[in-house]
C-alpha cells in the first residue's frame, strides 16, 4: 500500500513537472511564432498573416482579418499616444482614399491604448478607414510587432508580402507595397488610378 | 510542548484582533484609493512592469486617467475594472481571485501544505526509525551506544591489531 502511494505521488509529481514544462514550451513557441512571422516577411517568404478578430473602435462590430480575403490589406499598428503615428495618419487616409476602389483596405489596429483617446485621434485626423481596438496588444506578439507605428501588407490570399515598415510609412512605401499586395494584374490598374498623385 | 486550549484561544484572538485592526485600512483603501496604491497594483501595458516604474507615454496617460477617476469618486475596484476593460486582465499586477486565476492564489498554499506534509511525514519516519534502532541496541555500556560488531569483522580486527602490536 505504501509502495503504491509512493508511486502515485511520484507519477503526480512527474505529471506536474511535465505540465509546467508544456506551459513554458507553449509560451516560448507562441513568442517564437511572432518572431518567425516578422523574419519571414523580412526574408520575403510570404508567411500567412496571423488571424485575429477584434472589436471595431466604435465597438459596434467585430472585424476579422479573414473578412478581407480577396482584397489587399494595409495593416497599420498604431496608438494615439505614439508621436510618429500622427505624422503618418494623413498618408494612410490618403492611401485609403486612393486605393479603396481597387480592392484595397487600410485596417488600423489601435493597440495598448484607451478607446476614447483612439476615437479622438481618428476624429482629429479624419480617418475613415476601419480601425479595431486591441487594448491588451494580443496581436502584437503574433506578428512580432516591436513598436508603433508598424505597417504590414497582406495580399489577396492572406499572405504577408512586401516589407514591414517600422516607423512612419511614406507614400512611396505605401504605393509600392500595395501594388505588390494586389499582384501584377491589379498593379497596372492601381498605378493608373493613382498616377496623378505620384 | 503540547498546546493547551488556552494557547490556541490566545493565538486565535491575536489573529482576530490583527484582522479587525487592518480591516478599516483595507476598506478606506478600497473606498478612497490613492494614485500611489494603484500604481503598484496595475501594470504598464507596453513595458509590462508596474505602472509606478514606467515612464512610457501610455503609463503617463494611465496616471492621468487614474487621477480623474479618483477625483470622480470611483472605488479602487471600479478603477481597476475600467482599466481591465481597456487593456485586458494583463493590466492587473496580480491575477483576480476568481475563475481559473484563482489557481494562482491557491496553488502556492497547496504547494506549501504538501511540502509541509511531506517534511512532517519524513521527519516522523526518521525519528521513529532512530528510536527503533536505539531500542534494538543491547544495553552493554562498553558498546557506547553502537551495535555489536559482526563476529567475522571483529575477528579480522583483532588479527590486525595483534599484528600491529606484535
Amino acid at each position: 500500500m505504501a509502495v503504491r502511494g509512493k508511486l502515485v505521488l511520484q507519477i503526480a509529481a512527474i505529471g506536474a513537472v511535465c505540465l509546467l514544462l508544456a506551459l513554458l514550451g507553449w509560451q516560448l513557441a507562441s513568442r517564437q511564432s511572432g518572431q518567425d512571422v516578422a523574419a519571414g516577411v523580412d526574408k520575403g517568404s510570404k508567411p500567412v498573416a496571423p488571424a485575429f478578430t477584434l472589436p471595431s473602435l466604435s465597438g459596434e462590430e467585430k472585424i476579422d482579418l479573414a473578412d478581407y480575403r480577396g482584397k489587399a490589406v494595409v495593416l497599420n499598428f498604431w496608438a494615439s499616444w505614439c508621436v510618429p503615428c500622427r505624422e503618418e495618419a494623413p498618408r494612410l487616409q490618403a492611401a485609403w482614399e486612393k486605393w479603396k476602389d481597387s480592392g484595397v483596405v487600410v485596417l488600423g489596429v489601435d493597440s495598448q491604448d484607451f478607446v476614447g483617446d483612439a476615437s479622438g485621434f481618428v476624429k482629429k485626423y479624419g480617418l475613415t478607414y476601419p480601425n479595431v481596438h486591441d487594448g491588451a496588444g494580443s496581436t502584437l506578439g503574433h506578428f512580432g510587432v516591436t513598436g508603433f507605428p508598424e505597417t504590414w501588407f497582406v495580399d489577396k490570399d492572406g499572405k504577408l508580402v512586401g516589407e514591414r515598415v517600422q516607423g512612419p510609412v511614406s507614400e512611396q512605401q505605401l504605393n509600392d507595397n500595395i501594388e505588390l499586395a494586389l499582384g501584377q494584374g491589379a498593379q497596372a490598374a492601381g498605378a493608373g488610378d493613382g498616377a496623378d498623385s505620384r | 510542548m503540547a498546546r493547551t486550549p488556552a494557547d490556541v484561544l490566545r493565538r486565535a484572538l491575536v489573529v482576530l484582533v490583527a484582522a479587525l485592526a487592518l480591516a478599516p485600512t483595507a476598506l478606506a483603501s478600497e473606498q478612497s484609493p490613492t494614485l500611489a496604491e494603484l500604481e503598484n497594483e496595475v501594470n504598464c501595458p507596453t513595458c509590462h512592469t508596474l505602472l509606478a516604474l514606467s515612464p512610457a507615454p501610455i503609463a503617463q496617460r494611465m496616471r492621468v486617467f487614474i487621477r480623474e477617476r479618483i477625483a470622480a469618486g470611483d472605488t479602487k475596484s471600479e478603477i481597476k475594472a475600467k482599466l481591465v476593460d481597456q487593456f485586458g486582465e494583463g493590466v492587473l499586477a496580480a491575477p483576480p481571485k476568481k475563475g481559473f486565476n484563482l489557481l494562482a492564489w491557491v496553488l502556492p498554499f497547496v504547494g506549501l501544505g504538501i511540502a509541509a506534509a511531506v517534511v512532517g511525514v519524513l521527519a516522523w519516519r526518521w525519528t521513529r526509525s532512530a528510536r527503533a534502532n536505539r531500542a534494538a541496541l543491547p544495553g552493554d555500556p562498553s558498546l557506547n551506544g553502537h551495535r555489536q560488531l559482526d563476529p567475522e569483522l571483529e575477528r579480522r580486527l583483532d588479527e590486525e591489531l595483534a599484528r600491529y602490536d606484535g
